[in-house]
């Protein structure tokens, strides 16, 4: 390794670390609030209601907690729009991008073959680019959960409303829906996204590019080579080269990193145990 | 002819008849036995029963001298047939062929009742008559002649002998009745005279010519002039102004005891104080305690204000049993007797729970009369110095049913039922509003007739507690009447469920209470569990199980609580507009479209809500399959990413 100066490369811009902020924020208000109110025969549920003073103050909070969430998922239509400008690229070559592109595609699937085959000791490491394709999961997910537990989280919000155009039965299926797809997402959530980002060995316990947005060019080469080579190829790795983040960022990212990461496995943990004991309802 | 020929057969017919009838005479005559035959044997004086080696010897001469002795043995031992043979064991002589309207009038009292019960000491008619020796009750050598009725109704009520406790008879203190039929005076009164005979019944049983209200009538039968006789004791006007002021006989005269005194004239009040004035008198308990007959009349007014008092009650009319020949003259009087003029409440308390347990299983815990009521100080219920005066009633009962004291502690109690009764809405009223008319302990136990809930009787069994409750609750009883609740005619009661199934009883609490409406949940579920499960998959039910869920919709905020009705009733506030009605208490724009959401309805119903199950197994198959194939890429990602680790670690190192 180079003993010089390490140098970093900047992944994630400030307009997407902070979008992510709010992802964080609103999701573990929406998981903790909602659960209590799911699993509220359960001890713990009633013990977080009474801190709180209400289960109205949950539903208060986990209202803000929505609106945040439709905030964010707006919000990210303009970093999606700034990026494709960047690009300079017609809109559907940007969507579908072999590099930039959030849409899984053909290489992604070659990927999938070649990350198992690596698991099981029988190739190289894939050369991943900008994204593999489970963090392209993780993104598609929360598109496809914001608009299904933001639209049956809507008719249960306005009731009223919402049975002015639908049929009273459909509250009894949002419910169902809202309830069960919010326990996917908190599961995938605590369980699969923090293991594949944080909590794997080569990442444990934080990996911090969400919060400080730079990674170092050594990590850069060895997880994305691809992606190295086109910034090479194209001539823009001087672009993306940065200073090294500052340390209070460092330090916040590990704080309110770890709590997060903290937070979410006490509440899956606690979610799981809750299931053993009664089963999917 | 035809008429003829039917004449004939009828002719024939009867003619068979009367052959067939002297046929069945003949058979009895050969069967019946004259007294003669029956004597060939009773009258050895050694014939005994096989069956138990008892004597079945009857003297004839006494028999022929009985008021019997023309009839037939036959005519009582009926089932004695046979030739020379009967049946070993005979049934029992029923005095009642003959003497129904006595037999009648036995069944109904204490004598027939507890033979009835088959109590061993119970009397038959032989036991006061005689069997074959009965003889006329003017014959001085009946058992039931004037002069031997003392000796005859001792035989069980001596003072060890069953029918016991109170009015035996005690030995060798015969009082001036028992004298003179010692003497042989025929028109004194004996035992008979003032009970009755056949139909005696207890002194607490208002027929009786012994009870409170009979008993001047029944004594004035012999003792007529009465004012005269009483001059010196009761003021002759008295006996016209204030008649009620006037003493029971028995109170100053006792009805059984030995007795040659006046009274009032030497046990007077003063005279009584002249003792018990002293606030150093004291005497040994039977618990080998001190036990003080200090009566203060001074510094706590006990008797000033009182009942009694008011009536013009003396000492000796309730502790009547002065002697003369005592020295003090009350060293034997014994407890007092209530029961001598409130015999109708005490008739209640003896077959309460407090009165069995105490003179029945002899439980010296049970409450008497003074435990409830003072001794000397008994005021009237409404002052409210008064032990029973609502408002003093739940300290009077928690004196022995709070927790950890004698009846709690008996009962088995886990919890306090007083201090629970009185953070309910009955006893808040009482205590903290001072509310009178607040049901207190007696208002739903009764004061003297308080049985167990389990007892069918008891005001509170389950079968009597909406009575009991609609005692005040006059309104809502009208509303239950018209309610699913109420059992239709002829329906099991106990299948339907009674105030208390829902209100609980003595932690009974306000309907917009934050504790009841958690309980009414678990009230409703004890009939309906599977509305209770299916609400509880519902917001409103998920809500409700946390702080402050109070406030959602709880059963009968739809449902309706005492005039609740079955949702498939047009009347009911679930039923199409009416349903619209119901959500706008809470959802104020709701419409009926919105009244479509099935409340009650269980994503695994596959028959009734075929969307919901389809959906549920949608989303569970997702969510399953999602964790499956990401839980799959993650365990074989495990060694994969300590190897790379590791090999970072190499390379550092390097």
């Amino acid at each position: 390794m180079n003993s010089g100066e390490t140098i970093y490369v900047q992944r994630f811009n400030a307009f997407a670390r902070i979008l992510h902020f709010f992802v964080i924020i609103s999701f573990l208000t929406l998981a903790l609030t909602g659960m209590c109110l799911k699993f509220s025969t359960e001890s713990w549920a009633q013990w977080t209601a009474s801190m709180f003073g209400s289960f109205r103050v949950l539903g208060v909070l986990h209202r803000i907690a929505a609106v945040i969430t439709f905030g964010y998922f707006f919000g990210h239509f303009i970093l999606v729009y700034h990026n494709y400008r960047k690009s300079g690229k017609p809109l559907l070559r940007f969507i579908i991008d072999e590099n930039t592109g959030m849409v899984p595609n053909l290489r992604d699937l070659q990927e999938i073959g070649q990350t198992i085959k690596w698991f099981l000791g029988k190739g190289p490491r894939p050369a991943y680019g900008r994204w593999t394709y489970w963090e392209k999961f993780d993104y598609l997910a929360v598109f496809w959960g914001v608009a299904v537990i933001g639209f049956t989280g809507l008719c249960l919000w306005f009731p009223v409303f919402a049975t002015r155009y639908l049929p009273g039965w459909f509250l009894n299926i949002a419910t169902i829906v809202h309830s069960d797809e919010a326990l996917l997402a908190t599961g995938f959530i605590f369980t699969i996204h923090f293991y594949n980002t944080h909590l794997r060995p080569e990442k444990f316990p934080l990996d911090k590019v969400i919060f400080t947005g730079v990674v170092t060019l050594d990590e850069l080469k060895h997880e994305r080579p691809r992606e190295y080579e086109t910034l090479v190829r194209e001539g823009r790795l001087d672009e993306v080269i940065t200073d090294p983040p500052p340390r209070w960022l460092v330090i916040f990212a590990y704080v309110f990193g770890l709590s997060a990461v903290t937070i979410g496995l006490s509440l899956i943990f606690t979610i799981f145990f809750t299931l053993l004991k009664y089963g999917l309802r | 002819m035809k008429r003829d020929a039917w004449k004939g057969k009828g002719f024939l017919k009867g003619l068979f008849l009367i052959l067939l009838l002297g046929l069945t005479i003949d058979s009895h005559n050969a069967l019946a036995m004259t007294n003669e035959e029956c004597l060939e044997c009773h009258s050895d004086e050694g014939i005994t029963r096989e069956a138990d080696d008892s004597s079945v010897y009857v003297n004839p001469d006494v028999f022929a001298k009985s008021v019997h002795g023309g009839e037939d043995c036959m005519s009582c031992h009926t089932d004695a047939k046979g030739e020379d043979e009967h049946p070993p064991h005979l049934k029992k002589v029923q005095c009642s062929m003959c003497h129904e309207d006595i037999a009648k009038t036995f069944d109904g009292i204490i004598h027939g009742k507890a033979h009835g019960d088959k109590k061993q000491t119970a009397p038959s008619c032989k036991s006061c008559h005689g069997t074959h020796d009965i003889l006329p009750p003017d014959d001085p050598a009946s058992k039931v002649y004037i002069l031997n009725i003392p000796a005859t109704c001792s035989r069980c009520h001596w003072k060890e002998k069953a029918g016991g406790g109170k009015g035996t008879l005690p030995k060798n203190a015969m009082n001036i009745h028992g004298k003179a039929i010692e003497g042989g005076i025929t028109v004194a009164a004996v035992c008979t005279t003032c009970h009755g005979s056949h139909d005696v019944v207890a002194y607490t049983n208002p027929a009786s010519p012994v009870s409170y209200k009979k008993l001047k009538k029944t004594c004035t039968r012999c003792h007529a002039g009465l004012p005269a006789i009483h001059k010196n004791v009761i003021k002759p006007s008295i006996w016209v102004k204030d008649p009620a002021k006037i003493p029971l006989c028995i109170q100053c005269h006792l009805p059984h005891g030995k007795r040659k005194l006046k009274y009032p004239q030497v046990f007077t009040d003063d005279y009584c104080l002249k003792c018990h004035s002293n606030p150093n008198l004291i005497r040994p308990d039977r618990k080998g305690g001190i036990d003080s007959l200090y009566v203060d009349t001074d510094e706590y007014d006990e008797f000033a204000g009182t009942m009694h008092k008011k009536k013009g009650l003396t000492c000796v009319m309730c502790h009547p049993k002065m002697d003369r020949e005592e020295n003090p003259v009350c060293k034997n009087a014994g407890p007092v007797d209530c029961s001598t003029c409130h015999a109708d409440v005490f008739n209640d308390y003896l077959h309460s729970v407090h009165g069995i347990k105490r003179s029945g299983e002899l439980d010296p815990n049970a409450p008497s009369c003074v435990d409830c009521h003072g001794k000397h100080a008994i005021l009237a219920k409404d002052n409210p110095d008064s032990l029973i005066n609502p408002i003093n009633i739940p300290r009077l009962c928690a004196s022995c049913h709070a927790k950890g004291e004698k009846a709690s502690i008996r009962r088995g109690e886990g919890v306090d039922v007083v201090s629970t009764y009185l953070k309910s809405v009955h006893g808040d009223g009482l205590e903290n509003g001072g509310l009178v008319v607040s049901a207190s302990c007696v208002d739903c136990h009764g004061g003297h007739k308080i049985l167990p809930s389990s007892n069918p009787k008891s005001t509170v069994n389950k079968g009597n507690i909406r009575q009991t409750c609609e005692k005040c609750h006059y309104g809502v009883g009208i509303k239950l009447a018209q309610s699913v609740h109420n059992p239709p005619f002829g329906a099991d009661k106990s299948l339907f469920p009674a105030c208390t199934d829902c209100h609980t009883s003595h932690e009974i609490l306000r309907g917009t209470d934050p504790n009841y409406r958690r309980h009414e949940i678990q009230a409703c579920a004890k009939c309906h569990p599977e509305e209770a499960e299916t609400y509880l998959e519902s917001y409103h039910g998920k809500a409700a199980f946390l702080v402050g869920g109070e406030r959602v919709a709880h059963c009968s905020d739809c449902h309706g609580s005492h005039d609740i009705l079955a949702v498939t009733d047009p009347l009911s506030t679930l039923s199409g507009e009416n349903a619209v009605k119901t959500c706008r208490k809470c959802h104020p724009k709701a419409n009926l479209s919105f009244t479509t959401y099935r409340t009650h309805a269980s994503h695994w119903d596959k028959e009734k809500n075929p969307d919901m199950y389809y959906s549920f197994i949608a989303m569970t198959s997702l969510l399953l399959g999602t964790f499956a194939i990401f839980g799959i890429h993650t365990i074989l990602w495990i060694p994969r990413s300590l190897k790379e680790r590791l090999k970072m670690k190499k390379d550092s190192d390097a």
